[in-house]
């Protein structure tokens, strides 16, 4: 079997599976009434985590194609990327539905008064138009130039999600998981640096 | 049922120490192997059975308090297993975890300040001198979330009174024990240990405010503040202080360990205000835990009829 078919037929379908298991895991305990004491809690900061890893595990799609030389591993951005706004998306709805039943005035209230729940809607807001122009045809439509511009977005808006933790986290003194996220996104980013690719980049 | 006068309950009693030390080392396995099967994938569907079998056996006979409250009882595993006790660990199940560590004999607490009589009071004294009682009251913790727990305790202002605090006595200071050897997270600098609290002297004097010895009937697990806490239900929780070590009476409003770590978020006050949201959420509503969805927070966290009159022509959003 080619690389690429191997990649196709094997490699992808078996990352996919892996990818929905912290969802899995979640319905499990919820069904198992083994979320904790305070289930919307573990919810949300388990869904705001995963959002978190997929982006940096995307993010880590180039500097390892770069590295490795493995040109196939660009098969497997767009997968994480949609996983990333997958549980985004299920970490924004277990907050309007259960944080705040729903009120759209409360929600609205949330997002003007405090700082870090508009600094994560907005890097939410930023995660759409890149979910909806994922597509190969979209591609297309947009042109790659266009394309490349418009989803280099996934470097603000993750810098932004990490830092919405963060906001949260000063509220309980204890910053140290957010700071580690804070510290492999600006890893993540100063690979992309040029000097830097150019040295890193397989021949 | 006939509720017992205070001086009916005679010091015999109540469980003699080394009965209930072992009453709470059963306990806190058995707690133990609860957890273990919770993690499992089959919770055992007695739990409530479990529970009922542990609970009231350190102060079976107790007075029921005329501020017993009726909102359905937060269970005993919620109640000792979700804890914020940042001495053990900042995770909730930190404080369950770790906290076995704590020495809680001998223990004694050391009443000093603007009183007549300062002095050290054992915490053997303390269960013999004072009346216990259940006290059944809401605990609302500043993040969002709320419990209803049974206290075992007595009013602080019957230890106060016999310390015979002066006319300078205007404030209340509280410590915790501090100890890096039992307490691992005091080995960090999170926040600045010991931890302390304080309330006004009319607040301390306050008959809703209590000092507790237990909860469901059972001496407090250590991960509940053992051996001694202080319960101020109408504040948010943070200001509950937990295994005091030492009470100052003093003249000066004192620096809370949370004012100093967050002052634009924690105030000395921090009564339970709806009106007045934290700087990264809204206090309008908390989750009662056991429900899904959130309730509406209530003023002075439901104890306003007790406590407003202490607060009239205050500004309670700029002292928050």
């Amino acid at each position: 079997m080619n690389a690429i078919r191997f990649i196709d037929q094997v490699l992808k379908p078996i990352l996919f599976l892996l990818s929905l298991l912290p969802l899995a895991l979640l319905i499990g305990q919820f069904l198992t009434d083994t979320l904790g004491t305070n289930p919307v809690e573990t919810l949300t900061s388990t869904t705001g985590e995963w959002t978190l890893h997929f982006l940096i595990i995307t993010l880590c799609i180039t500097p390892l194609r770069k590295i490795s030389g493995w040109h196939g591993l660009i098969k497997l951005r767009r997968m994480f990327g949609l996983f990333s706004f997958f549980y985004a998306f299920l970490h924004v709805l277990i907050y309007t539905v259960f944080e705040h039943s729903l009120d759209l005035f409360a929600i609205i209230e949330d997002i003007i008064e405090r700082p870090f729940i508009l600094l994560g809607f907005v890097s939410f807001l930023m995660l759409i138009p890149l979910a909806l122009t994922s597509t190969n045809k979209m591609v297309k439509r947009l042109g790659g130039h266009t394309w490349q511009q418009l989803h280099r977005l996934i470097y603000p808006l993750t810098i932004g999600g990490a830092l919405h933790f963060l906001w949260l986290a000063q509220s309980k003194v204890d910053v140290r998981s957010p700071l580690v996220y804070l510290i492999i996104i600006s890893v993540l980013l100063i690979l992309r640096y040029p000097p830097i690719i150019q040295k890193l980049t397989k021949r | 049922m006939l509720i017992k006068r205070p001086d009916d309950i005679r010091s015999s009693d109540i469980t003699s120490e080394s009965i209930y030390k072992e009453r709470r080392r059963f306990m806190q396995g058995a707690i133990g192997a609860g957890l273990v099967a919770g993690i499992g994938l089959n919770i055992p569907s007695d739990a409530t059975a479990k529970e009922k079998a542990i609970i009231n056996q350190d102060f079976p006979k107790l007075p029921k308090s005329a501020f017993n409250i009726s909102d359905e009882l937060t269970t005993y595993k919620d109640i000792t297993t979700y804890n914020n006790f940042y001495e053990f660990g900042t995770d909730k199940s930190d404080p369950a975890r770790y906290a076995h560590t704590l020495q809680t004999r001998p223990w004694s607490i050391r009443v000093e300040g603007e009183v007549e009589n300062a002095g050290n009071i054992d915490i053997e004294e303390v269960l013999k001198l004072f009346t216990l009682e259940e006290r059944i009251y809401r605990l609302r913790c500043v993040e969002g979330w709320s419990m209803v727990i049974p206290w075992v305790g007595f009013p602080l202002q019957a230890l106060l009174k016999r310390f015979k605090p002066t006319s300078k006595a205007k404030y209340v200071m509280f410590v915790t024990k501090n100890d890096p050897k039992q307490m691992p997270g005091v080995r960090n600098t999170l926040l600045h240990w010991p931890y302390v609290e304080g309330l006004r002297i009319d607040e301390a004097m306050n008959p809703l405010t209590l000092l507790a010895v237990g909860l469901y009937g059972n001496v407090l697990p250590n991960q509940n503040g053992a051996p001694l806490r202080l319960v101020v239900p109408w504040k948010y929780g943070f200001k509950s202080i937990k295994s005091i070590v030492e009470i100052r009476l003093v003249e000066k409003p004192p620096i809370t360990t949370w004012m100093r770590a967050a002052p634009s978020e924690y105030g000395f006050y921090s009564n339970v205000n709806p009106e007045v949201s934290h700087p990264r959420w809204s206090q309008k509503r908390e989750r009662r835990i056991g429900h899904f969805f959130k309730q509406d927070t209530l003023m002075f966290n439901g104890y306003g009829e007790q406590v407003a009159d202490l607060y009239t022509g205050m500004n309670l959003t700029k002292n928050f």
